[in-house]
């Protein structure tokens, strides 16, 4: 049996819960195994779960920590033979702490479906987007966490027999607060993102690019300097020593394209960079691109595409 | 005259004695509130970003000829966050790395810019288990109030020492820390979760995955030459470790080149709008 560790988020499925389970179903089916589905009792509609291949699916009151699932995991993982977990911030600490706890082999950024079984072979993200590593996982239990976005779904119908469990977690902290932007899509699960630079001059000029955020359901991200100079928050910061993305689509404007920053983000599916200087780095990386002015391009581009999302 | 200007200026010492004296007091106050802390800060050893990455013909390894390395940019927060804390409330920093001898430079650059003593374990880090269990072993034959540690090494990208070492030591683990504070044995971290923040507590000891935000950017310190000429005399000491792993890097290739790029002119941004629809299927 594959495990799948199925996270929600305010009692609710994102599209990593789907594609953790779609993970375990492919490897369960290359397998000749089946997939449970390890999730919160709390959360709704648990039977979508069922849609993308979870043959069980086992509920429980989940502790408050990844140490503490982590523990409650390795008391259910008896006749597992793989685990999945989605690479999300919490699955980044979940994890490797299953694995410590468990003894299974571990493959983090892993951006591919099994390769083989014998070994286990998965394709992984190494230097950052610089290398694709080609990773063996010896042992009994091999333990995936894949990169949100990068497997997809599919739609696999499976009995999904729901049952409720009982495990214990040991929680070595304690939560004193949680506190998520209301209404913004969270950068690493972004499927459009829009990102800035210090091209744009100055933190006041980020109207529109929160605009252009707007009318593409985008999530917003800036360059290194312009976190570090204050314009926006860290947690904007993309790139090789900020955060990873590979969305479907990333707007880069007045970005340069340093090769840190193309690091962090040239796994995105589609590239746009918009910049005056026809030299600019960026446009090597971009599959498409505007030499131009940012303050004419973006404001135009916004109304093009209101126009363009009001008639389809 | 001479006797007279000799007992003033006895006398001006003697006051700037019971003042040096007076301030000594009071700085031994402040930290008899606080705790003197033994810190590790594990530190990995990875091309620098700037580097041009190539794998070796074979495709098993990083091809390192030319290739210049560096603290790993995620631990360099940790060792400044240490400094801030020795500074604060009085101290020891260690630095480590698990890794062979090309790995001391590094390690002595962690020197100059400040730390005690450096560790390096020798062994050979196949994969993040056996790096963890070394350090493991290592904090287990010493004590440590806090270990720092980077939230990821960006040359392999694992992110997993630190929450596998935490496991193994039954430590409390944050990670993506981007503030930490410390008020005698309790600890108060920051953590950056998808789509806001955390607050977290914790007892120490505790193991930290840092990263920006742990200290701020103009906080980093870069080694100056007093730095580099004391870290030469500064124990820099090798432990034997141990191999083994459960994991085998098989190949390494470099991703597929990029194709083309369409170039659209700037008055005609509805043409870049079709393109995102009808061809590039993003919108
Ligand atoms: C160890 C290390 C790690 C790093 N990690 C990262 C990282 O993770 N992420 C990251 O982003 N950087 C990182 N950097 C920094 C990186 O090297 C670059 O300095 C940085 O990415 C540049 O940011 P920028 O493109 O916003 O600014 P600039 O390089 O100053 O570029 C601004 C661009 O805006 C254009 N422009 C100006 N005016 C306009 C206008 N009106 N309209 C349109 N375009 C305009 C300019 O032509 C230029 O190309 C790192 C550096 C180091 C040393
Ligand atoms: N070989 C190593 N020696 C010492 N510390 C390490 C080593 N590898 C990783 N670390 C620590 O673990 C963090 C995360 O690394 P990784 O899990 O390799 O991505 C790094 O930022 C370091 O603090």
């Amino acid at each position: 049996m594959i495990l799948a560790f199925v996270e929600s988020w305010n009692d609710s499925f994102k599209k990593a819960s789907f594609e953790a389970v779609s993970y375990a179903k492919t490897w369960a089916d290359m397998s000749g195994t089946t997939v449970r589905a390890i999730t919160s009792a709390s959360t709704a509609d648990i039977n979508t779960l069922a849609t993308y291949g979870a043959d069980e699916i086992h509920t429980l009151e989940l502790s408050q920590t990844a140490f503490g699932v982590a523990s409650q995991l390795q008391s259910l993982i008896e006749g597992a033979t793989g685990i999945v977990i989605a690479g999300t911030s919490f699955g980044k600490s979940l994890a490797p702490a299953v694995a410590a706890l468990c003894g299974g082999a571990l493959s983090t950024n892993t951006t591919s479906a099994p390769k083989s079984l014998q070994p286990f072979t998965v394709e992984r993200g190494a230097f950052s987007s610089k290398g694709i590593e080609t990773i063996e996982l010896h042992g009994r239990l091999p333990i995936i966490s894949f990169v949100p976005n990068s497997i997809g779904l599919s739609e696999k119908s499976a009995a999904g027999t729901v049952s409720n469990v009982q495990a214990n977690g040991n929680d070595l902290l304690k939560v004193a607060e949680v506190s998520i932007a209301k209404g913004k899509i969270s950068l690493p699960e972004a499927e459009v993102v829009v990102s800035a630079g210090r091209g744009l001059k100055g933190p006041e000029n980020w109207g529109m690019i929160e605009e252009l955020a707007e009318v593409l359901g985008a999530a917003t991200a800036c360059s290194k300097p312009v976190s570090d100079i204050g314009w926006r928050p860290h947690s904007e910061h993309v790139g090789q020593t900020g955060i990873q993305v590979n969305p479907n689509l990333y707007i880069a404007i007045g970005i340069s394209g340093a090769i840190q920053h193309l690091a962090g983000v040239s796994a995105s599916k589609t590239i746009v960079a918009i910049n005056t200087d026809p030299e600019a780095p960026f446009f090597k990386a971009a599959d498409y691109g505007i030499v131009g002015d940012a303050f004419e391009v973006v404001p135009k581009l916004v109304d093009s595409l209101r126009a363009f999302k009001a008639s389809n | 005259m001479k006797v007279q200007i000799k007992s003033r200026q006895k006398r001006t010492k003697s006051i700037q004695k019971s003042w040096i004296y007076y301030a000594r007091i009071v700085i031994w106050w402040a930290k008899s509130n606080t705790k003197r802390m033994n810190i590790l800060v594990c530190i990995s050893h990875v091309p620098d970003t700037t580097a041009k990455i190539n794998f070796t013909a074979d495709g098993s390894a990083l091809d390192a000829n030319g290739v210049q390395f560096v603290i790993n940019p995620y631990d360099e927060f940790g060792l400044t966050k240490a400094l801030h804390i020795k500074e604060a409330q009085g101290g020891t920093i260690t630095v480590l790395n698990v890794g062979g001898p090309e790995t001391e430079p590094t390690l002595r650059k962690a020197l100059a810019i400040g730390a005690d003593s450096a560790v390096r374990i020798n062994a050979t880090p196949t994969d993040a288990i056996t790096v963890a269990q070394n350090i493991k072993n290592h904090i287990q034959a010493n004590s440590y109030d806090l270990i720092l540690c980077g939230q990821e090494s960006i040359d392999y990208n694992g992110g997993q020492v630190p929450a596998m070492l935490a496991a193994m030591l039954n430590l409390p683990f944050v990670n993506a820390c981007v503030g930490l504070d410390l008020n005698g044995n309790e600890a108060t971290a920051k953590a950056e979760i998808d789509g806001g923040h955390a607050t977290l507590k914790a007892n120490l000891p505790m193991v930290i995955g840092g990263k920006k935000g742990l200290v701020e950017e103009k906080d980093l310190r870069i080694p100056n030459m007093r730095g580099i000429m004391t870290a030469r005399t500064k124990p820099l000491s090798v432990e034997e470790g141990s191999n083994g792993g459960l994991t085998k890097a098989a190949n390494f290739a470099k991703p597929a080149a990029k194709g083309s790029t369409t170039m659209v002119d700037a008055g005609n941004v509805e043409e870049l709008v079709r393109l995102l629809h009808e061809e590039a299927k993003a919108i």
